[in-house]
């Protein structure tokens, strides 16, 4: 057995309107490997999924009242989990590594006057304190972290766990928690929300496969999205397919939008751009279909066709139709 | 308008990028502006000429740090700082937020700042948390990873992206503002503006010009900032192995067909 924390893990928990976030339940897992104490969840909205935080490991979930104030403020999330923690004493406070989690984290460290680590991609115990896995430097070195004083903040991208159901867990038991909002956290006024269509696909962060178009598809996707529907996969792209207006801003892969770390990425019509590579780096497999042998994103290729993308994605899906029957 | 803009000095990204034995960043061979900063100082010079302001360049760093400072005085900042000490060296994010938050509200000692700009990550450690830590630091309310920015009168409005939704938020002034490269198309200077920028004022600092103060520091009773003031520290640091060469082939009429086989072979689930 190894090593493990004896107090409270507490995990921000991110909600999907009403259900739980897939993120989340990987972060709930990782919790109940770290501790033999309790795990508890914090919960940014007055109705948590309790049935969903208990099968993942939660026995409590504190519920802040946020006053009618948006969680989607950086301040008001924030302050809602320290009030949490404030409750709950954890040993640790674990968040999904979104922008949105991120901010959260860098908040919670300034507060506690501890550290936070962000983008983690393991997290274990040993002489008594979480050593963290990241990768920097756009994948080019792997090293481990700690946080040195305080209550240690630990961010972990999404996919970097697989969640695993409890057998027979009853539902997490919600507490609330009243919170002392300061001004700088009431002055942000949201003024309008609008979620993007999801078009029935896999959120890009989370997916398993990922299918990217590059300045190769020129304009067209729909080979793209054919081939990610094929896989199950969401649908990703660079910076200059939305730059070009072919496909919305938040399927942009690379520093300035989504990081991917799925188990099979398919780049179509890809460069390989360092701000593209940035977010996809970690991606498990690697195939790219580009007709520029000399693309650089070919050095990361565990398959790398040279040829028209038009020819070969036709091929290849028929292929995949004829093979699944 | 009264306007700070953060600025950093990172190696160039295109360049053989290390860490030292202490897992921190290698420093100074190749060093150029934050490419996400230029859009930093772009959107803040931009607020400025709307609203008849001036643009106040910051940066915590060693020395040759002054060159990004420099590159945003050409861009059109009036003024820079330069905090440099090397008590600073080896912070982490949380320290570097405090020295930033220290130098503004010194700023500030002269005529209220109102904004603080940043962009949205440096392009070396990738974290997107100095924006959000710098606004704690400060006590200020923060609009955060905007790919839009406007100002009317002392409101501020951005759009931000986050996950799966579009956001709209506002805020009253003095605030923390970071902007994603989204939000503008960085100018390059102009010969009369470099030549400009060569008279502009550049002000350093050393941690003792400053005073640094923040609740969580002094409950702990520990140093505040540097490597030993640090909430975080690196304990092994390796060059990741390459990926292996992969199987590369040239489409003469079936590679679909192996694509096929390959992601077959390979897609979970």
């Amino acid at each position: 057995m190894a090593e493990q924390l004896s107090g409270t893990v507490l995990v921000v928990a991110d909600h999907a309107g009403s259900a739980l976030s897939g993120p989340s339940t990987e972060v709930l897992t990782l919790a109940r490997s770290l501790t033999a104490g309790p795990v508890a969840a914090v919960a940014l909205t007055g109705e948590p999924d309790t049935a969903a935080l208990g099968r993942f490991g939660a026995g409590t979930v504190y519920v802040p009242d946020l006053d009618g104030l948006s969680p989607t403020v950086a301040a008001v999330a924030a302050e809602a989990v320290l009030a949490a923690v404030a409750q709950a004493r954890p040993e640790a406070v674990l968040l999904v590594s979104s922008f949105a989690g991120k901010e959260i984290a860098a908040r919670l460290a300034v507060a506690l006057g501890s550290g936070a680590i962000v983008d983690a991609t393991g997290v274990s115990v040993a002489d008594g304190t979480l050593v963290v896995a990241k990768t920097v430097l756009q994948g080019t070195w792997d090293t481990t972290c700690v946080v040195t004083r305080g209550v240690p903040v630990v961010a972990v991208k999404p996919t970097a766990v697989t969640a695993a159901e409890l057998p027979d867990a009853g539902p997490a038991e919600p507490v609330a928690v009243p919170v002392e909002f300061s001004q700088a956290a009431r002055a942000v006024r949201v003024v309008s929300r609008t979620e993007h269509p999801g078009g029935g696909r896999a959120p890009l962060s989370e997916a398993k496969v990922v299918v990217v178009g590059g300045r190769g598809v020129a304009g067209d996707f729909s080979l793209v999205e054919e081939l990610a529907d094929l896989l199950g996969g969401a649908v990703g792209a660079t910076r200059v397919a939305t730059d070009e207006g072919w496909i919305d801003h938040a399927a942009q892969i690379g520093q300035t939008g989504v990081t991917i770390s799925p188990r099979l990425y398919v780049g179509v019509g890809v460069s390989g751009a360092i701000h593209h590579t940035a977010g996809m780096q970690s991606a498990e497999t690697v195939v790219v279909v580009n007709n520029d042998a000399d693309a650089p994103i070919f050095e990361m290729a565990d398959l790398g066709v040279v040829g028209d993308a038009t020819e070969v994605l036709p091929q290849a899906i028929a292929e995949l139709r004829r093979r699944r029957g | 308008m009264r306007i700070v803009v953060c600025v950093k000095h990172v190696p160039d990204l295109q360049s053989e990028r290390s860490l030292d034995d202490a897992g921190h960043l290698v420093r100074g061979e190749d060093d150029v502006l934050n490419e996400l900063d230029e859009n930093a100082v772009e959107a803040a010079v931009t607020l400025a000429e709307e609203t008849g302001g001036e643009v106040v360049a910051l940066t915590a760093g060693p020395e040759d740090a002054v060159d990004a400072l420099r590159r945003a005085l050409q861009m059109g900042a009036d003024a820079a700082v330069h905090v440099t000490d090397e008590r600073v060296a080896g912070s982490d994010v949380v320290g570097t937020a405090r020295v930033l938050a220290a130098a503004v509200r010194k700023i500030g000692e002269d005529a209220p700042v109102d904004l603080v700009v940043t962009g949205m990550a440096s392009m070396d450690g990738l974290t997107a948390m100095l924006p959000s830590a710098l606004a704690a630091s400060l006590e200020l309310p923060q609009l955060t990873l905007a790919s839009e920015v406007t100002v009317a009168g002392r409101e501020l409005t951005v759009t931000r992206t986050i996950g799966d939704a579009d956001e709209v938020q506002a805020a009253e002034l003095p605030l923390v503002l970071s902007v994603t490269d989204q939000a503008n198309e960085p100018r390059y200077p102009s010969f009369p503006a470099i030549r400009a920028a060569k008279g502009k004022p550049v002000t350093t600092w050393d941690l003792d010009d400053l005073t640094l103060a923040t609740a969580g520091a002094e409950a702990d009773g520990g140093p505040e900032v540097g490597a030993s003031g640090a909430g975080t520290a690196v304990v092994t640091a390796a060059p990741r192995p390459p990926r292996a060469a992969g199987r590369i082939i040239t489409d003469s009429g079936d590679a679909g067909t192996e694509l096929a086989e390959f992601l077959l072979a390979n897609a979970p689930g």
